[in-house]
């Protein structure tokens, strides 16, 4: 890096060679890798020296062992017959599903929040503006303190459930809703619905080409809707309805049967969507405002609904702005979701560290920690940069 | 990429009380872990030598448990496990006052005694094969023979008396444990179903089993009496009969250092030997200037005595544990049995010569 652009002057030999800037550069490079090689290298030597004069085992070995300990919300099958390893990839795994489901839900919360902000009507503008000050000044941990304790726990017990349509129910232990039991048959709805979203995005396409030919517009989107429910309620009617529920029902002391969520994930997941929501927010804010009032008196001019300009204009436009930011929200999001330990969600930190106290391979368990948390990091920005490489202005 | 991360949540944690533990907790981790790499591998002096030096015993202790190490409304600890630590540190230092406590969580304790934060652990800490091996630590021996109990609220579920009663229930435990092992293996053997509701810290299963989270509290059974006082009403909560394992409490070392090891073991044991020859706090004084050569012996003042120094203590290193804490007996009842709110019964922790198992070697 250092040895670029730096102007060439070796003619004539004259300088001596310490003084050649292109050698001086590579000499201290050389001298920081050579340094941080040998920091490396002892790192490594002392703590090996140290576990084994501490007595402690080390390497990975202990992954294959049985956990022997139980998860409270797993996705995948596990007891505690299951490996160490597999009370890892539980973690791993709850990790991705309330940093994935909190990133939907904040990119949404906050695109309508930032759009609000700007709106004409003064209440809708208020009340985006308190949201955004609220949230961004407080810890996200409270948030969800004010989650678990302040709401979902003061819910009734089991027993005095309260009933929501649906046969669901609403308990301190969470949301309780019917289990689809899918019978003979039934593979054929997914079927029409791959096939139904593939014939949309034909249309779609068709629709496209048809507009910058004629000019002529095309109701796409009903359509498409028409296409991804019809298609799978006609499968269902044509097997003759192979679909049954299973319904949750109050027993000694839970609710058993059907689906439930529990208390930790909803409040993670809540508190982790409307905190990231309010920084959201005002990325898009920015964003919108970042794109010149010209554009919008532009579209104007050509007879574009203020809707329509948004969404055909400036909407482009702004992403283009707001992509990097949103990268490093999506970041923080899911670094946060760390802090599901607070109210007992098994995140990978949380299993993580009850791994490492029954193992007691205390390095072993941080190193899993760092790299995984390092690699989802590095895997978010590479698809971001991907996303932003692709809604750059294409010049034409 | 980990440290900015922390760094981060560190920032908007500040702010909270609450938040601090869940940075420390992690961090913990990373230090401990840290801690290994970077100690110097030249061999530091025993430890011993470091807490003289220091002018100190640092124990580690529970955050708050009833009985075994809790601080009282003036803010001084108390329990078993703390008497334990002051029990030590008279032995050293003729002073049973010269200790600090550092409170630790089921999850935080053996990194903290791997690392060397602390110089001992003395918190309701059940001796297992795998602690005393893989860990790299050394117990010393059992100051407290317990078992795993259940609890749950009779009034809200009165029909249930035994712990085969309890499938489908969820149940509130501590991560870190014992406990959350053998509660896995209960229900797995007698094939019933559980949600388990696991949290890392004391407070947090207590105020969870409070507010009606789960069904059942599970721990060690000297710990559910002690827990049951804090709750908003005890008398509703009652612990079921089965005892599904064997929980010997005791207080663990760093393996590495015989010496240290041998101190604190033998403190336990002149603990018990007090108790066996009737030395107590009040009649310490008195019992010096007595004729049998057995209590001579155990208290310093046999002539020429080398049992104290060769234990690299003081001759009066009796003396000043039970006058600092009394005898092991005292120990107990002040805490834990009929002087204290608990009201446990000796039982299995009486001395061998009245049924129990408690049983020192002899000093001599
Ligand atoms: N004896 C068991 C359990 C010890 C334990 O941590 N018990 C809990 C519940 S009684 C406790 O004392 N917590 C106190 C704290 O976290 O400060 C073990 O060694 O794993």
């Amino acid at each position: 890096m250092a040895t670029q652009d730096i102007p060439q002057d070796v003619g004539g030999g004259r300088a001596s060679l310490f003084y050649d800037p292109k050698v001086r550069g590579i000499f201290f490079q050389v001298l920081v890798i050579v340094a941080l090689v040998a920091f490396v290298y002892w790192i490594i030597g002392n703590t090996v020296e140290n576990l084994k004069r501490a007595n402690i085992a080390s390497g990975f070995a202990f992954l294959n062992g049985r956990a022997g300990f139980d998860v409270s919300d797993t996705l995948i099958a596990f007891d505690s017959d299951s490996t160490y390893r597999r009370a890892l990839l539980v973690g791993f795994i709850n990790t991705l599903v309330v940093a994935a489901a909190g990133i939907v839900t904040a990119s949404i919360l906050g695109f309508l929040i930032g759009i609000g902000r700007l709106s004409h009507n003064w209440l809708i503008r208020k009340i985006c503006t308190v949201y955004v000050e609220l949230f961004r000044n407080i810890p996200p941990l409270l948030v969800i303190f004010f989650w678990y304790f302040g709401v979902l726990s003061v819910l009734p017990l089991p027993k005095e459930s309260i009933e929501l349509p649906f046969g669901s129910f609403l308990n301190s232990r969470g949301f309780y809703f019917p289990k689809l039991v899918w019978g003979d048959g039934s593979m054929l709805v997914p079927v029409a619905l791959l096939l139904g979203l593939a014939m949309s995005w034909f249309v779609a396409r068709r629709a496209k080409q048809r507009q910058m030919a004629t000019g002529a517009t095309f109701p796409v989107f009903w359509t498409s809707l028409a296409l991804i429910v019809g298609l799978p309620f006609l499968a269902l009617v044509a097997t003759g309805f192979p679909l049954s529920f299973d319904f949750p029902q109050k027993s000694t002391f839970n609710l058993t049967g059907g689906l439930q969520i529990k208390p930790e994930f909803l409040s993670l997941y809540l508190a982790l969507s409307f905190y990231t929501a309010a920084f959201i927010a005002e990325i898009v804010r920015a964003g919108i405002r970042g794109v010149s009032s010209g554009q919008s008196e532009a579209s104007a001019a050509l007879g574009l609904r203020s809707a329509q300009a948004l969404r055909l204009v400036v909407v482009p436009q702004a992403l283009r702005i707001v992509i990097p930011p949103l990268t490093s929200q999506f970041l923080n999001l899911t670094k946060n979701s760390s802090l599901a330990i607070a109210i007992g969600y098994p995140d990978l930190v949380a299993v993580g560290g009850t791994v490492l106290n029954q193992t007691g391979q205390a390095i072993e368990i941080v190193v899993i920690w760092m790299v995984v948390y390092l690699g989802l990091s590095l895997i978010t920005s590479a698809f971001m940069n991907w996303f932003n490489a692709k809604m750059a202005l294409v010049e034409r | 990429m980990l440290s900015s991360h922390i760094k981060k949540t560190g920032n908007s944690l500040e702010k909270t009380e609450k938040g601090s533990w869940v940075m420390k907790y992690i961090i913990s981790g990373i230090l401990g872990a840290a801690a290994l790499g970077l100690m110097a591998t030249a061999a530091s002096a025993g430890t011993l030598e470091d807490v003289k030096a220091k002018g100190f015993l640092q124990c580690g202790v529970s955050t708050g448990l009833a009985g075994f190490s809790a601080p009282n409304d003036k803010g001084d600890w108390q329990g078993l496990d703390v008497d334990f630590c002051r029990a030590v540190a008279a032995a050293i230092f003729g002073d049973g006052t010269k200790v600090k406590f550092t409170p630790l969580s089921a999850k935080e304790r053996f990194t903290a005694l791997q690392s060397g934060e602390i110089d001992m652990l003395s918190r309701n800490t059940t001796w297992t094969i795998n602690r005393d091996t893989a860990l790299g630590l050394n117990f010393v021996g059992v100051t407290y023979y317990d078992g795993q109990g259940f609890m749950i609220n009779a009034k809200k579920l009165p029909g249930v008396n035994s712990a085969l009663q309890l499938s489908g229930a969820a149940v509130c435990v501590q991560t870190g444990t014992t406990t959350e092992l053998n509660l896995a293996d209960y229900f797995k053997a007698n094939k019933m179903e559980y949600s388990p509701v696991v949290f890392e810290k004391l407070e947090e299963v207590d105020a969870a089993y409070d507010a009606g989270r789960c069904d059942v509290y599970t721990t060690d059974q000297s710990g559910l009496y002690g827990i049951r006082l804090k709750l908003s009403s005890p008398d509703d909560h009652v612990v079921l009969p089965e005892i599904i394992s064997k929980e010997p409490l005791g207080p663990a070392v760093r393996q590495g250092d015989d010496k240290w090891y041998h101190i604190v073991k033998w403190v336990y044991f002149g603990l018990l030997t007090a108790e066996e020859l009737g030395i107590t706090q009040a009649n310490v004084e008195e019992m010096k200037a007595s004729g049998n050569p057995e209590i001579k012996r155990v208290l310093g003042t046999e002539a020429d005595t080398k049992i104290g120094t060769d234990l690299g203590l003081g001759n009066d290193w009796v003396v000043n544990i039970v006058k600092a804490v009394g005898n092991y007996g005292e120990v107990f009842e002040r805490n834990v049995g009929q002087g204290s709110p608990l009201k446990i019964a000796r039982g299995i922790n009486a001395l061998w010569t009245k049924g129990g198992l408690q049983y020192a070697p002899p000093i001599r």
